[in-house]
């Protein structure tokens, strides 16, 4: 029987077991909404904002570990959802995103809505497709599946003109994928495998450095397996949070920039650092010449181009972290004997001195303006028995989450690394949302970030995805102005947000419920009363405007030399209240 | 260090810009490029002059092996291979020089394959030496343009079959 291409593309996304489509129509696909329309198997979330779309999309696929959906379309449709797929890119997020394109006879017109989004999707994707004629498009389809789900994930674009969604052809959906120039690495090399179980064995003071790839290969099991035989402390990256239970006395938290003292100092004075589905990201490292000086390294990554980009490598390992930890556990129980608690116990008393020395700290003072680190740690200890899932944006709440929101498991996590997308949590979250209704699904925003896609609450509202939205409110863009305090003398060029809006009015007037947490007396009952309510929410505390963001290991300085609280120049600066404040001191002091 | 890296493509649209687009992207040079179908249809072959220490080659190896559409990649250089060029040159011949070009046509063995009473248009194949050796006698002529292909490149055979010949004999 011949079918339509709108008809083709909802057959196939049926085949590859799609039950949520974000979405936002446009001339060129109303067609393929107009067949959405008359099914009842896939859910199609109008969002407000074709970015909306693909960060929902990105959220579902982190949260689910399945491909992401959305569809969006020509000209605009496909620049506005252009972030959100180098979101994914950075992140090696599955999407798979379909873009409307004008009727093939128009391509190269300059016609109405036209963009070329083959070239302008090319640097931030993983492949894209344009389908010229609708026999391809079941087998383009399979294979946009089949390429972002596959090897090291990441987002695939299929552009599809007018008149291939409203041609007729043939339907068959192809049972599998065979593509020649792309077989990526499952197992990884034995003879090299071998080798990191001898330099694991002989190594003194080893760490493990796990990142997404762990998360995405589904190997926490693994993970955990491979930490408890060797008794290897655990540095988690940001991408990596979860995959390994944060309370877990083998974790050391997360490494890097804002990463605790001890993971740092763990990964700058190892002998041997286990590198698994971790990239050496500039955040990571630090100075690149000077990290971790004295370590062998093995690496373990499904992606080649990973290995010896940034940082030399003893032992490459490319492969499937799942199936290379298997493997590698395989040999290690047979090998590994004695006592590694006794063994390890030189390395593990170093650790705990400096986890002594330097754990993360703030100062909460009772009657004092609310500190954001409170903020989290409250909301963590209030819903860590729900386990809920947890998205942010990017910027100095990015952080603190990440440090005192110590999660348990894999997949709870949603948030941007590479890319560092403002914006990204409230749709992301909404994504895992819709992908489990029932579940808690937490937002910790600023007030900066949240305001890039506030209007993702109306289709929160109208599509019953109850995400509460915890907005850490210091009228600042936080991170900014910490680096302002900092580096540029404390000039806020651009930072201080001013007017910010009432989030609670706004809340309201989308239909959603605002509440606002005044003082520290508050903040409890607030967060519980929010955590109660059936729909969307906002939350919002205002914040103490001036707490930084530490440890901090400013850009390209060393793992071992971080910044662990305010200089003096600037704690006497902040006391001198009214001094820091640019314009209205009463607006940011009160706040 | 020069590296020339053979790579075996899909034969489709779209492939040499996102060939471009990995160089430009991460700031890989090119120095020259050559592409053209293979025996085989579907596919394309490429040829590529590139330049950088041994991690930069190493990423781009990795990097074009990654590209969906690249089929294989080989880095000539980690083997013996033959490059060869071909230049297109018109130069402007005045009576007197006509027989000096010629003669130079001779020594190189191109050949002329246009001629006007004032130019020739001379071909010539070889490797980057001896097409800037041309280049350099008969500059003094008049270079009127100048078109040259960039490389295009493969490997030799590892053992020429008549040495191997001789040692079979010799065992036998």
């Amino acid at each position: 029987m011949k079918l339509t291409g709108a008809e083709i593309f909802i057959e196939c996304l049926k085949r590859e077991g799609v039950k949520t489509v974000f979405a936002l129509p446009g001339g060129v696909v109303l067609k393929i909404f107009d067949m959405l329309h008359q099914q009842k198997d896939i859910e199609v979330v109008l969002t407000r904002h074709e970015q909306g779309a693909g960060h929902m999309a990105e959220g579902y696929a982190k949260a689910t570990g399945k491909a992401g959906v959305c569809l969006v379309t020509s000209g605009p449709g496909m620049t506005n959802v252009i972030t959100a797929l180098a979101d994914a890119y950075m992140d090696s997020v599955p999407v798979v995103c379909f873009s409307g394109q004008v009727p093939t006879s128009l391509i190269g017109n300059d016609a109405f809505q036209e963009a070329d989004n083959i070239g302008l999707s090319r640097p931030c994707t993983k492949y894209n497709f344009l389908v010229k004629d609708v026999n391809d498009l079941a087998r383009t389809i399979k294979e946009a599946f089949y390429i972002a789900t596959t090897g090291r994930p990441g987002p695939v674009l299929v552009d599809i003109p007018k008149d291939v969604s409203q041609n007729q052809a043939e339907f068959v959906y192809p049972t599998s994928v065979s593509i020649r120039g792309y077989n990526p690495t499952y197992e990884g090399n034995k003879w090299q495998i071998k080798q990191a179980a001898e330099a694991i064995a002989k190594a003194k003071k080893p760490v493990l450095y796990v990142g997404g790839g762990v998360v995405f290969s589904g190997a926490s099991q693994e993970l955990l397996e491979l930490a408890e035989l060797t008794q290897i402390p655990v540095d988690m990256t940001l991408m990596g949070l979860g995959v390994f239970p944060g309370e877990h006395p083998l974790s050391l938290g997360m490494l890097g920039m804002h990463g605790t003292y001890c993971a740092n100092m763990a990964i700058h004075y190892s002998d041997l650092v286990i590198a698994i589905g971790a990239r050496f990201d500039d955040r990571v490292t630090g100075k690149v010449s000077e990290f971790c000086p004295h370590a062998k390294v093995i690496h373990i990554d499904i992606d080649p181009t990973s290995i010896r980009k940034n940082i030399h490598v003893d032992i490459p390992i490319v492969g499937d972290c799942k199936a290379v930890l298997r493997e590698l556990n395989q040999i290690l129980r047979a090998t590994v004997n004695g006592d590694q608690k006794e063994l390890r116990k030189p390395w593990w008393d170093q650790i705990h001195q400096w986890q002594k020395m330097h754990p993360l700290t703030y100062h909460q003072e009772q009657d004092g303006p609310i500190k954001p680190q409170h903020v989290v740690k409250r909301l963590y200890e209030l819903t860590k028995d729900r386990d809920p899932i947890v998205s942010t944006d990017v910027g100095q709440h990015q952080m603190w989450a990440a440090q005192y929101f110590k999660l348990a498991k894999p997949n709870r996590w949603l948030t941007s690394g590479g890319l560092g997308t403002m914006g990204f949590g409230f749709p992301a979250a909404m994504g895992a949302q819709a992908a489990f209704r029932d579940r808690l699904v937490l937002c910790i925003a600023g007030d900066g970030s949240v305001q890039m896609n506030m209007q993702e609450m109306a289709t929160a509202v109208v599509s019953k995805l109850p995400v509460k939205i915890i907005v850490l409110n210091n009228r600042f863009h936080g991170m900014v102005r910490q680096w302002q305090d900092l580096f540029y003398n404390g000039r806020y060029a651009s930072s201080y947000l001013g007017g910010t809006p009432d989030f609670v009015k706004l809340a309201e007037a989308y239909g959603a419920v605002g509440l606002r947490a005044e003082n520290l007396a508050d903040l409890d009952g607030v967060l519980k009363a929010a955590l109660e309510t059936d729909g969307p929410v906002i939350v919002d505390v205002p914040t103490y405007p001036y707490e930084n963001c530490y440890p901090m290991i400013p850009a390209g300085g060393c793992n071992h030399e971080m910044i662990l609280e305010d200089p003096p120049e600037l704690k006497k600066k902040q006391t001198g209240v009214g001094k820091a404040v640019p314009e209205d001191k009463d607006t940011v002091l009160t706040a | 260090m020069e590296h020339i890296i053979s790579v075996t493509v899909e034969n489709k649209f779209g492939v040499l810009s996102r060939v471009a687009g990995l160089f430009s992207g991460r700031g890989f040079n090119i120095e020259s490029l050559s592409v053209a179908p293979t025996l085989d249809p579907s596919m394309s072959q490429m040829t590529l002059v590139t330049s950088g220490d041994d991690r930069i080659i190493e990423q781009i190896v990795k990097q074009l092996n990654k590209l969906i559409d690249v089929i294989k990649v080989v880095d000539l250089n980690e083997t013996e291979f033959v490059a060869r060029e071909t230049a297109l040159i018109k130069v402007h011949t005045k009576d007197e020089d006509r027989a000096e070009a010629l003669r130079i046509v001779d020594i190189f063995r191109a050949n002329v394959i246009d001629s006007s009473p004032s130019t020739y248009t001379i071909e010539v194949s070889g490797d980057p030496r001896k097409i800037e050796a041309i280049i350099n006698l008969l500059q003094p002529l008049g270079i009127k343009e100048l078109v040259r292909t960039g490389r295009v490149a493969v490997a030799r055979e590892p053992i020429r079959p008549a040495v191997a010949q001789a040692k079979k004999a010799a065992r036998e």
